[in-house]
């Protein structure tokens, strides 16, 4: 049984069916890797995990998506599944306030006030994302003077200052350069210890680099979905081929 | 023949621009050639600091006013301020579509309403309800009050308030928002922990717009607050605004006296233009941010 099941998903956006009876299993403290070519429905299946895609009008969800086998579209609060289910954007969005609130900006959201306990987290959380050293000097300085790779490490320890038990991540390095993108992949390879990683990538380098499975999506269908390595080196279906081998997307 | 109309319209545009130019200069020379000396004749502390102003007799000190004013201004600002934001926010983020135009075309049209009705409204709705609360309580005053001009200004100013807030919140980018809610944050915590915080320096700009307006405001003002020039007395207690001094003396005022009410205008022009500058300080720092 994987951490995250998906079950027979279709997810529609209006009249148009943007997600096409998706099932999947993604394995805990593993790099599941989604790739396929622009609007082909992976960072929208991304987005279902931790319900972002509510925001989207005319969104509607047919099929269920497990977390630890509890139904995420039943009973469950919105808000603690998506404190279990933390996200990484594609572009760095901190919030316009100092690097210290940023990090306690969660943790404060989930009724930890005490200032000794929030100090913890937030170098805990710089720890873990390996920005601790850049930044614990002018933890009080604004998240905005810093540099996007930078703000997007910061952004990855601010969503695990609530200790998530998943982390998404939207091509979380498109926005950067190769250098911090390096450090984003270490960081990932780093994290998957204690986390259950989710990430969305336009760059297959990227996926054979990091992740351990891959899933291949194609006009709102997945195509295949397989260990990285099988995928990469012998896929089962034609049009998987096509795409690694760079013929189309 | 091209050239020769271009120059022509340029020159048209640039006369078309300096007439505002000209006229603001023209106010102040105006204003600051009657009003200094007439307050080197009385002397600048005894005008701005003389608790009475007794025309007949000589005296003129406005901080009767003065007080009046910022009495005014601030219950005002107590009153509209919280009225206007939670207003913005909830036609930024809650509102529904199909009230929303309801509220939009509301707020606007609260903008056009001429002051003197507004006046109107105060002086046949609020002084009463005032008077006959007063009464109740036998707090005394007449409903013509600081309070009363305060929930009118408070009313006056709203449009404005959610003008400028609305559209500092709206362009909030999206992504402050969607990084708020994907760490399990409510609607309500993202939008008053992130969203109204980014928006700071255009919720600010709205406020000290709005504290420009009531300091200004005449009409409205006179109508209701009693127009007693002395120190305040207390909230339920009449009051004169610098704006109301002017008008209500000027028909009559001579001599010194006329040349008192200009200083009078002076002040309130320095305070305006102290805000103003405040307005267009708070934008360039917004740019930079």
């Amino acid at each position: 049984m994987g951490k995250i099941s998906v079950k027979n998903l279709d997810l529609y956006y209006g009249d148009f069916k943007a997600l096409k009876n998706i099932n999947m299993e993604i394995e805990a403290n593993k790099i599941t890797a989604f790739i396929g070519p622009s609007g082909c429905g992976k960072s929208t299946l991304l987005k279902s995990i931790n319900r972002m895609n509510d925001l989207v009008e005319g969104c509607r969800i047919d099929g269920q998506i497990l977390l630890d086998q509890e139904d995420i579209y039943g009973r469950m609060d919105v808000n603690l599944l998506r404190k279990r289910v933390g996200m990484v954007f594609q572009k760095p969005n901190p919030f316009p306030m100092s690097i210290y609130d940023n990090i306690a900006f969660g943790p404060r959201t989930h009724g930890i006030h005490s200032k000794a306990k929030l100090d913890d987290i937030v170098e805990k959380s710089l720890r873990q994302a390996a920005i601790w050293e850049e930044t614990k000097d002018r933890l009080k300085k604004s998240a905005l003077g810093m540099s996007g790779g930078q703000q997007q490490r910061l952004c990855i320890a601010r969503a695990l200052a609530v200790q998530p038990e998943v982390l998404l991540m939207d091509e979380p390095t498109s926005a950067l350069d190769p250098i911090s993108t390096s450090k984003i992949e270490d960081l990932a390879m780093e994290l998957k210890k204690d986390y259950t990683i989710v990430m969305v990538t336009h760059n297959m380098q990227q996926a054979v680099r990091v992740s351990d499975n891959t899933a291949f999506f194609l006009l709102g269908e997945m195509i295949e979905y397989n260990n990285t390595e099988k995928l990469f080196s012998i896929p089962s279906d034609k049009r998987t081929e096509d795409y690694i081998t760079g013929r189309f997307g | 023949m091209k050239a020769w109309k271009e120059k022509f319209m340029q020159g048209v545009f640039f006369i078309a621009a300096c007439t505002s130019v000209l006229a603001v200069a023209l106010i102040c020379v105006f204003l600051f050639a009657n009003g200094i000396p007439a307050m080197k004749e009385i002397g600048f502390m005894e005008f701005l600091t003389g608790e009475r102003w007794k025309p007949t007799n000589e005296i003129f000190g406005i901080l009767p006013m003065i007080m009046g004013s910022i009495y005014v201004t601030a219950g005002a600002i107590i009153l509209g301020v919280p009225i206007g934001i939670l207003t913005s926010v909830f036609m930024a983020k809650y509102c529904p579509k199909k009230i929303y135009p309801v509220l939009k075309g509301a707020t606007e049209l609260l903008a056009g309403i001429p002051s003197v009705v507004y006046g109107f409204f105060g002086l046949v709705v609020l002084v009463p309800l005032i008077r006959d609360i007063c009464q109740k309580f036998h707090w005394g005053g007449n409903g013509s009050s600081i309070l009363t001009a305060s929930i009118l200004l408070g009313m006056m100013i709203l449009p404005t308030i959610i003008g400028v807030t609305e559209s500092a919140i709206r362009s909030v980018p999206a992504h402050y928002y969607e990084g708020a809610l994907a760490l399990g944050a409510t609607h309500e915590r993202s939008i008053f922990s992130v969203v109204l915080p980014a928006a700071k320096s255009g919720v600010v700009a709205g406020i000290v717009l709005g504290i420009g307006r009531a300091i200004g405001e005449t009409m409205a003002v006179i109508m209701v607050a009693g127009n007693q020039a002395r120190m305040p007395a207390g909230i339920v207690r009449g009051v004169r605004t610098l704006t109301a001094n002017i008008v209500l003396e000027m028909g009559y005022a001579a001599g010194l006296h006329r040349e008192a009410l200009i200083a009078t205008a002076v002040v309130l022009f320095v305070f305006i233009l102290l805000i103003n500058l405040s307005v267009s300080l708070l934008n360039r720092r917004a740019q930079h941010e």
